[in-house]
This record gives structure tokens, C-alpha cells and sequence, in this order.
């Protein structure tokens, strides 16, 4: 009777153990897709296992991967991993990410429902609608022509140029995937139009304008959180996003190069 | 400097946009980098040297992303990402690549070595102004606790 009872016992832990750890890791997989901090996304996952009684929980995240580990008195030691292949900044799924995990360590959600709700911002897309996207990308093109103390006659053309370049990026990306293929192409296409710009007269120096649009193609964001994830100790982490870093910051010089070698 | 900080509003908040920051966030980010750009600016302009202008500037915003982030309940880095990229050398490292692959190696190390230095700044200010906040919020919930046992 004893026995049985204690079977069950084990049936149910069993099935709460393999829910514990697909909860946690979808909701790591999430937010390391949408650009959240490493420490950020280990963080979240061991919260939501303590949440619901796990009491040993690990994970260990690099760029690319994520790994996960349960271990306790009444769960099965388990690991499991979950490989992140498409990675873009989206800092709202963050935040509702961020948010439910809190909701949860509350106690406010049960695990199916919690699991449920995962799934479902998992597949949402709440992103700006693409014309919105090119437009702000050509303002903050424009905008960055005068924080680097250009003139004011070449902020039409930051402008244009940063809008043609975001509007290339987004559309190659969709065709080919790789990313350094279209920040070279996108890089090559603004520094052509700077300089056509400038040969038409419209706009004065052609460097001034090329450094503000190709801003929002500059990985900057992501040079800052290599070294912050080296300095927390992180180390993999930052050698990845650091390699990514230059990648890009490459791709985009290349570009603009093989653009004044043709002017 | 008015142009400067109206220009730095709209260029935050149009790469909150390209990030895709909540709805509401939106002004509070263009807020943020705002005021980092203005400490920037402003210390460039009395010809302090960049990198620690921008340890200064990222330690700052860093902190107010902080505070903004605990009143509205969502991640920091929300605010932080809008507002250091202004600060950010990407015009630096642009400017590095461009010489390596014209075949100008010194200036282009050089240049490389700067922005390197600019970035670690920037993450310097960050981190020391997260290591600080974390402090006070151990301090504080120190001293609640001493005086519930008391």
C-alpha cells in the first residue's frame, strides 16, 4: 500500500520534473533569442524552477546554446539543451518574459498554463511594422549626422541613405540569412549613395553622412555586452559576441571600402 | 547643445524603435540617452579625453536605468541599450575597418585601440554603477531586517 502510494508519488514528480525543465528552458530559449544579458537568462530559468520546487537547478548559457540541469531529492537528475540558432534584438519579449517569470515565482501561474502562455510569446510577433522600423532607422540616421558635428545640409541625406540601408539589410537578410553577407551588401549600397549625394551636391562630406547611416547596422550594442560579459566572468559568452562583434564591424568597413574604391 | 540634445531624443528612441521596446518605454529611453549624451557632450566639450567621458556618461545612465527599471518593473537592460548608443564608438570602429582595408595598418590599430577603450569604458560604467546599486539594495534590505529583529 505504502509502496504504491509512493509509486504514484514518483509518477507525478517524474512528470513535473520533465515540465519543470521544458518550462524553464523555453523561456530561456526566448530570451536569449531576443538578445537578453547571459547572467539575465540564467537567472530567469533558475527562478522559475525554484518556483515550482526545484531546489537544484543550473543552467549555463553561451550565445549559441543552452544547457540545463535539474537535480533533487524527489526529481530524477536530468539535463537537457536547447540549441538557439536565429538570434535579433527584441527587448519587449524580454520584458514579458521577464515579467511572467516574476508572475510565477509569485505563484500567480500554474505550469501548464505558464507553459501555455510561453508558447504563445514564443510565437507572437510583436515587433514595429517595417515601415516604421526603416523610418526610425533613417531619423536616427539623420540625427547622428549632427551628434558627430556634421553639417546640417547633409542631414536630408543621412537620412535617405540610413532608411535605404536599414530597408536593404532587413530585405537581403530575409532572402540569404547570412548576416555578414547583408551588412556588406547594405554597407556598399549607403556608401554609394553618400557619395552620389555628394557628387550631386545635395550633400557636403560624404564621411560624415556614411558614419550616421550606417548606425544602425554598427554592432555597438554588442562590442559593450562582450565586455561586460568578460568582465562578470562569463567568458565564453563574451569571446562569442566579441568574434560577432567584429565580424560585423568588418563587413561594414569592407563594404564601405569596396563603395570609395569604385567613387 | 539644443540641437545636440534634440537630436539624441530622436536618435534613442529610433533605436528603441529598431529594438523593439515597449510601446510605453519608448520616451523614457529617448529620455535616457538624452541625458547621457548631454554629460558626454558636455565633457567633451571642455576637452576631457573620451574614454573617461563615456565611463562617466554609461556609469550614469546606467544608474538611472536602474531606477527607471525598478518604478516600471522591467529589465534594465531596456533602458541601458537606448541609452549608450550614443555613446557607443561605432563611427570609431566604422572608421578603423575602412582604414584596414585600405592598407592604412597603423592608423587603423591605432583607431582600433581607442574604440577597444571606449567600449571597455563604457562597460566599466555599467558594471561599477550595477556593483554600486546592488550595495545600496543590500545595505537597505540590511538594515530592515536589524530593525524587524530589534
Amino acid at each position: 500500500m505504502i509502496r504504491k502510494k509512493w509509486g504514484t508519488r514518483m509518477e507525478k514528480n517524474r512528470q513535473n520534473f520533465i515540465d519543470v525543465s521544458e518550462i524553464c528552458l523555453l523561456a530561456g530559449e526566448i530570451m536569449l533569442a531576443s538578445g537578453a544579458e547571459t547572467y539575465r537568462v540564467e537567472d530567469t530559468m533558475v527562478r522559475i524552477a525554484h518556483a515550482y520546487g526545484v531546489e537544484n537547478a543550473e543552467s549555463y548559457v553561451t550565445p549559441t546554446a543552452i544547457i540545463f540541469a535539474v537535480n533533487g531529492e524527489l526529481y530524477p537528475a536530468g539535463t537537457k539543451m536547447k540549441r538557439i540558432e536565429r538570434r535579433t534584438t527584441d527587448l519587449n519579449k524580454i520584458a514579458t518574459v521577464n515579467s511572467l517569470s516574476r508572475e510565477i515565482s509569485e505563484g500567480k501561474w500554474t505550469m501548464e498554463s505558464a507553459y501555455e502562455r510561453l508558447k504563445q510569446i514564443k510565437k507572437e510577433n510583436i515587433s514595429f511594422s517595417v515601415p516604421i522600423q526603416i523610418l526610425a532607422a533613417g531619423i536616427a540616421s539623420g540625427c547622428f549626422v549632427i551628434m558627430f558635428l556634421g553639417k546640417w545640409i547633409d542631414v536630408l541625406p543621412g537620412i535617405v541613405a540610413g532608411s535605404i540601408g536599414y530597408f536593404c539589410f532587413l530585405t537581403i537578410h530575409q532572402i540569404v540569412k547570412v548576416r555578414f553577407f547583408s551588412e556588406l551588401v547594405s554597407s556598399l549600397i549607403i556608401g554609394f549613395t553618400a557619395n552620389i549625394f555628394v557628387y550631386a551636391g545635395i550633400g557636403d562630406q560624404a564621411d560624415k553622412i556614411i558614419i550616421g547611416s550606417v548606425m544602425p547596422l554598427v554592432p555597438g550594442l554588442l562590442i559593450t555586452n562582450a565586455i561586460r560579459d568578460l568582465m562578470v566572468g562569463h567568458l565564453i559568452s563574451g569571446l562569442a559576441k566579441g568574434a560577432e562583434a567584429l565580424l560585423t564591424a568588418f563587413a561594414i568597413g569592407a563594404g564601405i571600402a569596396v563603395a570609395y574604391a569604385i567613387f | 547643445m539644443i540641437a545636440q540634445l534634440i537630436t539624441s531624443f530622436l536618435a534613442t528612441s529610433g533605436f528603441g524603435i529598431l529594438f523593439n521596446v515597449p510601446k510605453n518605454a519608448i520616451i523614457k529611453c529617448g529620455l535616457v540617452g538624452m541625458i547621457g549624451w548631454f554629460i558626454y557632450f558636455s565633457m567633451v566639450e571642455k576637452r576631457i579625453d573620451a574614454v573617461p567621458a563615456s565611463f562617466v556618461s554609461a556609469f550614469f545612465i546606467s544608474a538611472l536605468s536602474h531606477v527607471f527599471a525598478k518604478k516600471y518593473k522591467t529589465p534594465v537592460i531596456i533602458f541601458i541599450v537606448g541609452g549608450i548608443i550614443p555613446l557607443v564608438p561605432g563611427g570609431l570602429a566604422y572608421d578603423a575597418m575602412r582604414n584596414f582595408v585600405s592598407n592604412e595598418y597603423s592608423i587603423a590599430i591605432e583607431l582600433a585601440a581607442k574604440a577597444s577603450l571606449i567600449a571597455g569604458a563604457i562597460a566599466m560604467g555599467i558594471v561599477f554603477s550595477e556593483v554600486f546599486n546592488n550595495t545600496i539594495k543590500q545595505g537597505v534590505s540590511v538594515r530592515k531586517s536589524k530593525k524587524m529583529n530589534e
